[in-house]
């Protein structure tokens, strides 16, 4: 079975180590902060310009002063502190953030992201992508293997205009957990219930399985 | 002490004009100048290029301005939330300069700090790119992006004093404190103005000096763009 958004946020979770600074992005990233465990110290970084992001307020204590890139209300919480935004991307370009995960539209076996136009048909803006994904040594992709039309979103080359070159290093989708090296695809998990064929055909670009590929945990 | 209060917000955008730059703080609709949005509106300036890492909502914000057609040209990071704009946008009414979010930042505060160029990683090998220096430095491909130019800065801040010292507030900081002292005219409007000396010094994140009129504004909406709230167990 293909996994749900949430089943992907859950394995990524997983990517989230100690002592992390962790930025997420619109969509399933921002789902990620549900599922990090409990017993290790993360913090998340908002790029609007707050370090300790917390959870959702409870109804009625929501502040229009705090918010999320998303424009979401959000709390703050013990040991957060707020900036502008260039000291927000002081802490992204000069990578004192450790883990970036964010969403996209198409992405290439050389690590190419593309996540922010359609020309001609939606333009809705990078925001802060593009500095994310120059910057950030350790990026994760969370994303649909294939379109609604069932169109491979994992092609040899982006054909969207692109948020950054050569930055993708790890992508987990519904179907698999994929490494980028070497300008190809590799496998290196599966979704429990999908075959590698499934994947093999879900995949444009080239993907090299080699060996026994495990069923992903979370 | 050098005092730069204005008796309200007409005086405070004297000598905004047709075809001018303005710089806008906020992100989304947190932080965003709505006493100074309002009087833009209410003057009716038309042909003016707004700096401003979003436009705001149909019917708030930026949103306000892109309803009357006073803007032709929208520098911004993200402006997904806005059906006219993106209307504007796609018919080519409203001429659109997407940056990358960091770089309208650092070219703020290259603005404000004297620096007319920096060379940074992001938009490398992408539209961004296109017609502009690129440089490698340590292995690593660049891009040349220029401090920005503007007329007046209108930025908004929790509490301000009568020297033009400001104080923000959670999330609403954002661009605010970036655009300060950043345009040739920078306004500030506040919730509440108090007398110079009744802040701790320590406390004040923007000091006077770039800010060259301040005032209390009227009324504050502070609109919420996208209300999420969890329910208690």
């Amino acid at each position: 079975m293909a996994l749900t958004k949430d089943q992907i946020a859950k394995r990524i979770a997983r990517e989230v180590k100690d002592g992390y600074y962790v930025n997420l992005g619109i969509g399933i990233p921002t789902l990620v902060a549900n599922f990090v465990r409990d017993d290790i110290e993360v913090e998340f970084q908002s790029e609007n310009g707050v370090l300790g992001m917390g959870p959702f307020p409870f109804e009625g204590e929501e502040d229009p002063d705090l918010i999320n890139a998303g424009k979401q209300t959000i709390t703050a919480l013990p040991g957060a502190s707020f900036f502008d935004s260039a000291t927000s991307f002081s802490m992204i370009r000069g990578q004192h953030v450790d883990l970036t995960i964010l969403g996209a539209m198409e992405v290439a076996q050389n690590g190419d992201i593309a996540n922010w136009k359609i020309p001609g048909k939606m333009v809705k803006g990078m925001g802060g992508a593009m500095d994310l994904v120059a910057s950030a040594e350790n990026i994760i992709v969370a994303m649909m293997h294939t379109n609604k039309a069932g169109e491979s979103k994992m092609l040899k080359k982006c054909s969207l205009p692109l948020t950054g070159v050569n930055c993708v290093k790890k992508v987990v989708t519904n179907l698999a957990v994929l490494s980028i090296e070497n300008n190809s695809f590799r496998l290196l998990e599966k979704a429990p219930g999908v075959s590698v064929e499934e994947i093999q055909a879900a995949t444009e670009g080239d993907l090299i399985v080699e060996g026994h590929i495990p069923d992903m945990r979370f | 002490m050098i005092t730069k209060t204005v008796p309200n917000v007409e005086a405070a955008c004297d000598g905004v004009k047709d075809n001018m730059t303005f710089m806008l703080g906020g992100f989304g609709l947190s932080g965003i100048p709505e006493n100074c949005i309002a009087e833009l509106v209410r003057l009716n300036v038309k042909g003016v290029t707004c700096i401003s890492n979003n436009a705001g909502v149909d019917d708030f914000g930026l949103g306000l301005l892109l309803q009357q057609r006073q803007i032709k040209k929208m520098i911004s990071s993200y402006v997904g939330e806005n059906a006219e704009f993106e209307r504007q946008m796609l018919s080519g009414e409203l001429e659109v300069d997407l940056i990358p979010q960091g770089t309208l930042a650092a070219r703020c505060r290259a603005a404000q700090s004297g620096i007319p160029a920096f060379y940074t990683p992001a938009g490398y090998g992408t539209e961004v790119a296109e017609g502009k220096e690129s440089r490698d430095f340590e292995g690593k491909m660049h891009i040349l992006e220029h401090a920005f130019k503007a007329d007046f800065g209108f930025v908004k801040a929790w509490k301000g004093d009568t020297a033009g010292n400001l104080i923000f507030k959670g999330t609403a900081r954002n661009f605010n404190p970036n655009m300060a002292g950043a345009a040739n005219i920078t306004v500030a409007e506040v919730e509440e103005l108090v007398p110079a000396g009744t802040f701790d010094p320590n406390h004040i994140h923007i000091p006077g000096i770039f800010v060259q009129r301040i005032f209390q504004g009227a009324k504050y909406e502070k609109r919420i763009e996208n209300l999420t709230v969890r329910t208690r167990d």
